[in-house]
């Protein structure tokens, strides 16, 4: 069974002359890391939405494990889903802790349960629980914030993680610890992960497959290596030529 | 003033507490009134504009005016005043509180949308918190408007300090003008300075407390 399918998925939004999203049809396995690969306003991030239900598509399916996400109520789809943006989006007035119960509160969680968990969920992402349980959202630097937003959406084990750019707004000495941080835990936790970026570097070094879009429809659907070996078409090619146009640019730095 | 004061304490005393008593009234109604309003407003836009835009239109007609408007069917009264003042509240408090609880970062909101929380959650557990020290403003403003309007519907026989004022003014008696001027005025001073105070409590609490603000690096 696919993780994640879309069958001819077009999204348009009104008043827009071309569709945000066209005819998209893609499946996703189990555990797999896939990273949408664009450039701004190519569709990628309406595409994330649609899995989670924050956008409907105009046309076209979405299922998870095999369940059309239309018929099930939104938010339930939500909660069965970890999500994490760009801004991060913690709540300023609660703690640390009580951010990273948010959904597990939903749901109802016995207390110690709860307060278990959430010191579970801060040392998997690297905090002390002792030092940050009780701390405010504003005393946190944005890589430990961004840290705080990742254990919130992993709250209740869910089994598809979408993340938006999470490392966007993040200096590049702190982006590359949570890059790899990130690896660790997709080995250990073996979740779907569907991570949307700009950063041909990021979008290949996480992948285990790149989806790349270009004016709402996808491009190229590949490993990394075979994307950089044959890319599918002009656009493709040029984003491959652009990073490598930037990796000669540090080799007559030497 | 002061022999006026000894002499008939209850004739200072009795417009006072009716003042009183017609501004607690007033702002209970007009804030259960807010909140129903609020509420739907939250999960229509279209409402939300209508409702301010109607209750702009209403407040810009003169309290005076509202007032003879509504005596053919309501009567002279406290009935009348209230109905009156809680429509003008409508207007200071849905404004303000609309103003903060929208205005609350959309990358929160979307956070909790994504997470899966219900409009009605969104709205308990990060609006209503990270709004509080707006909505409390639009309740300062209300009750400060309110004390002021309060004393022009004395002339509807609504009661209260206007009625120390509108006496002393057809009887010429400017001790009774006096006090009028002075009770109504200080109340309306001595709200808004303990509302104030109660704001900027709120606005230290919590996650904006300035000794939460020490940052820390990784």
């Amino acid at each position: 069974m696919k993780a994640i399918e879309m069958i001819d998925v077009t999204k348009r939004f009104p008043d827009a002359s071309a569709p945000a999203v066209n005819s998209v049809s893609l499946s996703i396995d189990e555990g797999e890391f896939i990273t949408i690969l664009g450039t701004s306003g190519c569709g990628k991030t309406t595409l994330l939405k649609m899995v989670n239900r924050l956008y409907e598509p105009t046309e076209g399916t979405i299922m998870l494990f095999g369940e059309d996400i239309s018929t099930v109520d939104k938010v339930v789809v939500r909660r069965r889903i970890g999500y994490v943006i760009q801004q991060v989006g913690l709540f300023p007035h609660m703690t640390i802790a009580d951010n990273v119960a948010t959904v597990p509160k939903l749901l109802k969680w016995e207390k110690p349960v709860i307060e278990q968990r959430v010191d579970e969920l801060l040392e998997v992402v690297g905090l002390d629980p002792r030092e940050y349980r009780g701390r405010y959202p504003s005393q946190l630097s944005g890589g430990q914030q961004q840290r705080v937003g990742l254990a919130r959406a992993l709250a209740v084990d869910p089994k598809i993680m979408l993340l938006d750019e999470p490392f966007g707004a993040i200096d590049a000495i702190t982006r590359t610890n949570l890059q790899d941080e990130l690896l660790r835990l997709h080995k250990d936790l073996r979740k779907t992960f569907l991570f949307v970026t700009h950063d041909i570097n990021e979008a290949f070094k996480l992948g285990d497959r790149v989806i790349v879009m270009d004016g709402g429809r996808v491009r190229q659907f590949d490993t990394p290596r075979n994307i950089a070996l044959k890319p599918a078409d002009g656009f493709t090619a040029s984003l491959i030529a652009s990073a490598r146009e930037q990796e000669r640019f540090w080799e007559e730095l030497e | 003033m002061i022999d006026y004061l000894i002499s008939y304490p209850d004739k200072l005393l009795t417009p006072l507490l009716q003042h009183l008593e017609l501004l607690v009234i007033t702002l209970v109604v007009s804030l259960a009134v807010a909140a129903v309003l609020t509420i739907a407003s939250m999960y229509s836009k279209t409402l939300a504009r209508v409702l301010t835009y109607l209750f702009s239109i209403i407040y810009s007609i003169p309290s005076l005016a509202l007032f003879v408007l509504l005596i053919p069917l309501t009567g002279l009264g406290t009935t009348t005043a209230l109905i009156v003042l809680v429509t003008y509240n409508q207007y200071l408090l849905l404004r303000n509180f609309l103003a903060g609880l929208e205005g609350v970062d959309p990358a929160i909101i979307e956070a909790a949308t994504g997470m899966g929380m219900s409009t009605m959650q969104i709205l308990v557990k990060i609006r209503l918190p990270l709004a509080k020290k707006v909505l409390f403003t639009g309740i300062r403003l209300s009750a400060v408007s309110t004390i002021g309007i309060i004393t022009i519907a004395a002339l509807i026989n609504a009661g209260g300090i206007g009625t120390l004022l509108f006496d002393g003014l057809r009887t010429m008696n400017t001790v009774k003008i006096l006090w009028g001027a002075i009770l109504a005025g200080g109340l309306a001073i001595i709200a808004d300075a303990l509302l104030k105070l109660v704001e900027k409590r709120l606005e230290r609490t919590g996650a904006d407390a300035p000794d939460n603000r020490e940052k820390t690096f990784d």
